[in-house]
């Protein structure tokens, strides 16, 4: 059984006991909407660190998504409100600051990439001129430099012929580009942490491995900390260092990328690998996790997996399992991960 | 110079798995569809066309899953409009049971409608909001009354529900009132109504979550099982794909580049196209990291409007050469290759294939 009392304090496992570059704490976020308070963010803790790829796992719907615009102070708001909780960069709290300095921290010290670059790149302006306006803006300088810098940027990012494409306009880029241009952008004034929401998530395959290859090269290049939230499993166990899991807006699980692929300690990490077909599955049902996630409006009691969960006893459905330590550096939310992880249920 | 224009396996060890039996139930034979392309806003003028789908060939045995993948724009869902004859064909034909579809019209037209059917990927913009489950499910007979009569149909929607998995109770409810694993259940239950032969999905669990995907997977792969259902299985997820697959076809550019047992496909790829896909896959388990290799593709695909002379995939292929450029490769089995792939060098690579587990 699980021993750790608070579970707003998870143990820190980052082992490094120094103070993290990125650190967000007993996260709370909500929603008021007209169908009730969506608890969308519950209590999320997790860390990066300079070099490190934390990969954010989850189905949609667990928060993945509302905890990064938090951090990057971007909440739709209202109905959204932050009710709890810190985020500090480098140890200051970005929740306290005021409005214009958030607004210095985002693009130079933090920066994020979405799933949909059409939508989040303006169809008006060329994209030379929207990188370039990072530098005229956040730096001060001149056109005619800030267009080379462009340029400079669009080559790292290996879009063919930058200088001749600076006056395109985003719709005249196919999605890989597009992507690409979006990560010039973000990649602008050199951020320290990189948050990739769902980057390939709407790019084909070979895509896919191109802007994770690009991804890669620029974070050997700078060392900055990656965020990477995704729902597939395969682009995880090729990038990460360190997983989180959530489910309903919290972290049941967070160890690293070969010890959760090993041997999961959550029954919801265990039963995602297990969704996913295998060769050697070829011709048996693949083992699906029975029901639905919650509606964040009504989260179950005690463990909020326990509908779902083949491994639920009676406490799971009044007590809440706190996120503890279940082995060196790993942590996981669950009355029974000990028996999880041994694979003795 | 169409020699992939001959019946697909007729040099081949494209031949039938063990299970899956008998006469082809589906016999594609040279299926292109050419949409014209239009430029002006006001006379409009033919400027060219997009050669979506471009000669393409295979069979389908009863009970036997074809999976067909390849990237964004390559002519699946065009090649699933023209077998449910939703699209007309620039030329070629496909043969039902020994017809070609494209030349029934009436009762026969019909019967084609009920024995084909098809599931789409987006469970929501293909479900009328407005409509109750029960008439979205039902709707079919409206068109098809021979089928049920007219005072049994509330029961046959409930009994379709209960077959995939829903509540049987739930019939008055609306799509919005269900999650999206359930709307593609409600997809599949309709396509069932007519008991068609065929079922044509295209991306069916692509919009899925992976817990709820594999849910849906389980479902089709029974009903398959229960009513000797033949399926085209259309997806990008190349695991999804090999899971559920007899055989599998590889598209690029409106025409199918490689097909085989998923084994042969998944195991020996022998064509450039399928070796990259397949090498772009990112394995589940952080073990192999490293461990394969990894062919970056450069650049985009090209244009279907505009597709590269000879083999349409020669602008981003590593082995090209004039030849390439100049003579278009038959689909055909090629030596050393135990398998039906369009290149003229085709040759099988497996340290592109990597397990985990
Ligand atoms: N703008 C919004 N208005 C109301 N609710 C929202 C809004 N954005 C997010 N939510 C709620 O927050 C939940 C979590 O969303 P999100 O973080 O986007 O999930 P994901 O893990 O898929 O990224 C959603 O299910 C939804 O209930
Ligand atoms: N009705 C249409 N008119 C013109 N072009 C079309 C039409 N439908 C599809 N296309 C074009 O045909 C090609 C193949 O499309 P599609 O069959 O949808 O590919 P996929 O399903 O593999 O993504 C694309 O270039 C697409 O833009
Ligand atoms: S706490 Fe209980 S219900 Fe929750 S995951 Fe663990 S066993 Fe399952
Ligand atoms: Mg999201
Ligand atoms: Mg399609």
């Amino acid at each position: 059984m699980a021993t750790s009392t608070d579970p707003s304090a998870p143990p820190d496992v980052s082992g490094s006991g120094q103070t993290p570059l990125l650190e967000v704490d007993d996260l709370h976020v909500e929603f008021r909407t007209r169908e009730g308070v969506a608890q969308a963010v519950n209590g999320v803790s997790y860390t990066v660190d300079e070099g490190e790829t934390l990969a954010v796992l989850g189905e949609s719907g667990s928060g993945k998504s509302v905890t990064a615009q938090a951090i990057m102070g971007i909440i739709d708001s209202p109905p959204g409100f932050v009710t709890g909780g810190s985020v500090r960069f480098r140890g200051r709290d970005l929740l306290s600051l005021p409005e214009s300095e958030r607004k210095s921290v985002r693009g130079s010290s933090i920066a994020m990439i979405f799933q949909d670059a059409l939508s989040a790149l303006n169809p008006v302006f060329p994209v030379g001129w929207q990188i370039a306006e990072m530098f005229r803006v956040h730096r001060g300088m001149s056109r005619s430099a800030a267009r080379k810098q462009a340029i400079e940027l669009m080559d790292r990012v290996h879009i063919p012929a930058a200088r001749d494409r600076v006056r395109d306009y985003p719709h005249q880029f196919s999605g890989g580009m597009r992507q690409r241009i979006m990560i010039a952008t973000a990649i602008a004034l050199d951020p320290a942490v990189l948050i990739a929401d769902e980057p390939t998530t709407a790019l084909d395959v070979t895509v896919q491995a191109q802007i994770m290859t690009l991804l890669r090269e620029l974070q050997d290049d700078s060392g900055m900390g990656l965020i990477l939230i995704t729902h597939d499993l395969g682009v995880v166990a090729d990038v990460a260092d360190r997983i989180a899991v959530m489910y309903a807006g919290r972290i049941v699980e967070q160890a690293s990328v070969g010890d959760i692929y090993a041997a999961p300690a959550h029954p919801y990490t265990k039963g995602l690998l297990e969704s996913i077909p295998r060769v050697d599955l070829k011709g048996h049902d693949l083992s699906a996790i029975h029901g639905l996630p919650p509606t964040l409006t009504r989260i179950p009691q005690g463990c909020a997996f326990h509908p779902r969960c083949r491994y639920a006893e009676d406490v799971c459905r009044v007590e809440r399992p706190p996120l503890h330590e279940v082995a060196p550096g790993r942590t996981s939310a669950c009355h029974f991960s000990e028996e999880v992880l041994s694979g003795a249920r | 110079m169409p020699a992939d224009i001959g019946p697909a396996g007729q040099n081949s060890g494209d031949a039938a798995p063990a299970s899956p039996t008998g006469q082809p139930l589906l016999e594609v034979r040279d299926l292109a569809k050419h949409f014209p392309l239009t430029s002006g806003a006001v006379f409009r003028r033919r400027a060219g066309q997009v050669q979506a789908v471009d000669g393409v060939s295979f069979d389908l045995r009863k009970g036997e899953t074809l999976g067909v993948v390849g990237e964004s724009g390559c002519g699946k869902s065009t090649l699933a409009k023209l077998l449910m004859r939703l699209e007309e064909p620039t030329r070629g034909e496909v043969r039902l049971n020994g017809r070609n579809i494209y030349d029934l019209n009436g009762k026969a037209l019909r019967a084609l409608r009920r024995n084909v059917q098809m599931v789409f990927q987006d469970p929501y913009s293909s479900l009328d909001p407005r409509m109750t489950v029960g008439d979205i499910v039902g709707e079919p007979f409206d068109l098809h009354p021979e089928v049920v009569p007219k005072s049994g149909r509330r029961r046959r929607v409930q009994e379709l529900l209960e077959v995939v998995g829903l509540n049987p109770e739930h019939i008055n409810r609306y799509p919005h009132q269900f999650s999206g694993g359930q709307r593609q259940r409600i997809g599949i239950a309709r396509g069932l109504a007519l008991r068609p032969e065929v079922i044509i999905c295209d991306e069916p669990v692509s919009a899925l979550d992976v817990s709820v995907q594999a849910q849906v997977m389980n479902l089709l792969a029974s009903l398959q099982k229960e009513f000797g259902l033949s399926y085209i299985f259309i997806a990008h997820d190349l695991s999804v794909v090999r899971h559920i697959s007899d055989r599998v076809a590889v598209m690029y550019l409106g025409k199918v580049v490689e097909i085989g047992s998923d084994e042969q496909i998944y195991e020996h790829p022998a064509h450039p196209y399928t070796q990259a896909l397949l090498s772009a896959v990112p394995v589940p388990d952080p073990s192999v990291r490293g461990r394969r290799q990894q062919i970056i593709l450069a650049g985009d695909p090209p244009s279907p409007a505009d597709p590269p002379s000879g083999c349409r995939f020669r602008t981003r292929c590593w082995k090209a050469t004039e030849k390439c450029a100049e003579e278009e490769p038959a689909l055909i089995t090629r030596p050393g290759t135990d398998h039906d792939a369009a290149c003229h060098y085709a040759a099988t690579r497996e340290d592109v294939v990597v397990h985990h587990g």
